[in-house]
């Protein structure tokens, strides 16, 4: 098992991938970050906004590590498998390692420490950008009240698990064009919609907390979407949130090993 | 440098496999013995590079089963330690450099970054071991390929169309090493669609054709299924045609004459003067092993 973590580490580290990713990452997070503090740092005073202010706001704008950041560990997890059926180092790779299992297993865990690595960047690349904004109003950047700090480290451990989720979701559809133009359309169309949508009945707001971007929002504790949405804020409670990740995680892998890593290669 | 344990025997027993319902291999069995080079042959479509995966664990058969040593591929501790494999199709990551494609695989057969950077050299790459896979000839990727392979040293050595796209200096250094492996006692089998390009590399041959056994034996054993030819072209063919079917002989036109099969040139000639028939041209035509491949496949030429 080491040395299939070892394997699957270089075979991260031998292609530039993962750090073009974890730039556009950083950046993506800087610059939205930014726009999104200067906005609620400079919304008139006195005019009722939708805007959330002092340490609510902190909290949201922190959490954007997850609530738009979560498709960049997505697709670097799901890359993870999918180019390996692109180049079909899929058939040297089960030379050197048939157990199946293991392979994959190698990648569930190798893709912890990287999305740690990516949830780290992403983090200080939108705190490093939003915090000075966010202290220029008397309420201030928040960065050390408990529940924004708790938001700042669930952010990064959110951001592995999204990484891992991806890998099992990469087993599930290989196909890699189709792995990421599904994950783009999923992060960017279906599940934003699909929790207003949800959110907006009584009857199915619960049912809404239980979709994958929302559960991560119950994990870090901040919702964008949900403040903005105005009254679908109820989350998941923290532990609920995690075993439900944990839950998508598990069953996207168990799918991918019963489907895709039973099939012949070649 | 020599095999770090004793080389397996490769053996396929009632092999078969169904895509459908194309039957890629059927009922397939022979074995690959320690110790030589053993050619595995068929045209394109046979079933070589279905059998390789089979028998390295990567497609699952629908029929038989296919060992290493007695034991299916994925059964063995360290399998790419026993087999070092490069087959047709498997590729690389275009964006990986060729050390860093053999040190991606290196650690699960235990071997070092030295190894890789010596197996670089030695496959012929070492001035191209830093660049990435994506500009690389077909033939660098078969030294690539080969290099990966023999990671481990391993005492078998199993090549899915070794010599396409290699160079003819790259084919006979190839030759070279898999002499040399054989001569170690290393299990050797490589697949080819053309007898010619492995005929100075093989001890032994299995010919398939439509994913079924046709021939397996040694080289010379195939050698003596060649049988000769005599070319014979005459102004009265019409009595030459008869004189041929007078004595029994098989034969078919050629161009401007016939060819004669299994008599040789003298006999013909003999019983030609004997015959009065005025003959212009007379030629012996061994045949090719070639000549045998084809026949035996049911190939045209
Ligand atoms: N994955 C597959 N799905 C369907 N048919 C296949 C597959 N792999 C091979 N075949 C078919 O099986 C036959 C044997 O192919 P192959 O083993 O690649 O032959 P060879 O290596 O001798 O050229 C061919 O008819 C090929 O089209
Ligand atoms: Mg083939």
């Amino acid at each position: 098992m080491r040395a299939a973590l070892v394997a699957e580490y270089r075979k991260l580290v031998s292609t530039r991938l993962w750090w073009v990713l974890l730039i556009a990452l950083a950046a993506y997070l800087a610059f939205v970050g930014g726009v999104l503090a200067f906005s609620i740092v400079f919304a008139p005073d006195g005019q009722d906004t939708t805007m959330p202010g002092g340490a609510d706001a902190a909290a949201g704008v922190y959490g954007l590590v997850n609530a738009i950041g979560y498709v960049f560990p997505l697709v670097i997890g799901s890359l993870m498998i999918t180019t390996e059926f692109r180049y079909q180092t899929i058939t040297q790779s089960l030379l050197v390692e048939p157990r199946r299992t293991v392979l994959l297993a190698g990648k569930l865990v190798v893709a912890i420490p990287l999305g740690l690595v990516y949830g780290l960047a992403g983090m200080a690349a939108l705190v490093a950008v939003s915090a000075p904004l966010l202290a220029l109003k008397g309420d201030g950047a928040f960065v050390t009240d408990p529940d924004v700090l708790a938001v700042i480290l669930l952010g990064v451990v959110v951001t592995a698990l999204w990484t891992v989720i991806g890998v099992g979701f990469g087993a599930v559809l290989p196909n890699q064009v189709a792995a990421v133009v599904v994950l783009l359309a999923f992060t960017q169309f279906v599940e934003p919609i699909a929790r207003l949508a949800l959110g907006a009945f009584d009857a199915t707001s619960s049912v809404a907390r239980f979709l994958p971007g929302a559960a991560a929002d119950g994990l870090i504790g901040a919702s964008l979407i949900g403040e903005m949405g105005g009254g679908s804020g109820d989350l998941l409670p923290r532990w609920a949130a995690l075993l439900v990740l944990l839950g998508y995680a598990a069953v996207l892998a168990g799918v991918g090993r019963l489907t895709t890593l039973r099939r012949d290669i070649g | 440098m020599g095999p770090t344990r004793d080389a397996p025997v490769l053996a396929v027993e009632g092999l078969g496999k169904s895509f459908g319902s194309v039957r890629a291999v059927d009922d397939l069995t022979f074995s690959v013995r320690p110790g030589a080079v053993t050619g595995f042959l068929g045209p394109n479509g046979a079933g070589k590079t279905t059998t390789l995966r089979m028998l390295l664990g990567l497609t699952r058969p629908t029929a038989g089963r296919a060992l290493v040593d007695g034991l299916p591929y994925a059964e063995h501790e360290r399998p790419a330690r026993v087999v070092g494999a490069a087959l047709e199709a498997s590729s690389f990551h275009p964006g990986r450099t060729g050390l860093g494609h053999l040190e991606v695989f290196a650690a699960q057969v235990g071997a070092s970054n030295r190894r890789c950077r010596e197996l670089i050299d030695f496959v012929g790459l070492g001035p191209a071991a830093e660049r990435r896979v994506g500009g690389y000839s077909m033939g660098m990727r078969q030294r690539l390929g080969l290099a990966t392979a023999l990671l481990a040293d391993p005492p078998a050595v199993v090549l899915d169309e070794p010599a396409n796209g290699l160079d003819p200096e790259g084919i006979r250094w190839m030759r070279g090493l898999l002499r040399a492996f054989a001569a170690e006692g290393r299990t050797v089998l490589i697949s080819s669609h053309v007898l010619s390009e492995v005929q100075h590399t093989v001890d032994d041959v299995v010919i398939i054709a439509h994913g079924r056994l046709v021939h397996a034996s040694s080289l010379a054993d195939l050698g003596a299924l060649a049988t000769p030819e005599t070319y014979v072209e005459s102004p009265a063919a019409g009595a030459l045609a008869g004189l041929c079917d007078d004595r029994g002989w098989s034969r078919r036109a050629d161009g401007a004459g016939l060819v004669v099969a299994g008599v040789p040139a003298a006999e013909i000639g003999a019983a030609a003067y004997a015959a009065g028939i005025e003959l212009h041209q007379l030629v012996s035509r061994g045949v090719g092993l070639e000549d045998v491949f084809l026949r035996l496949t049911g190939g045209v030429r």
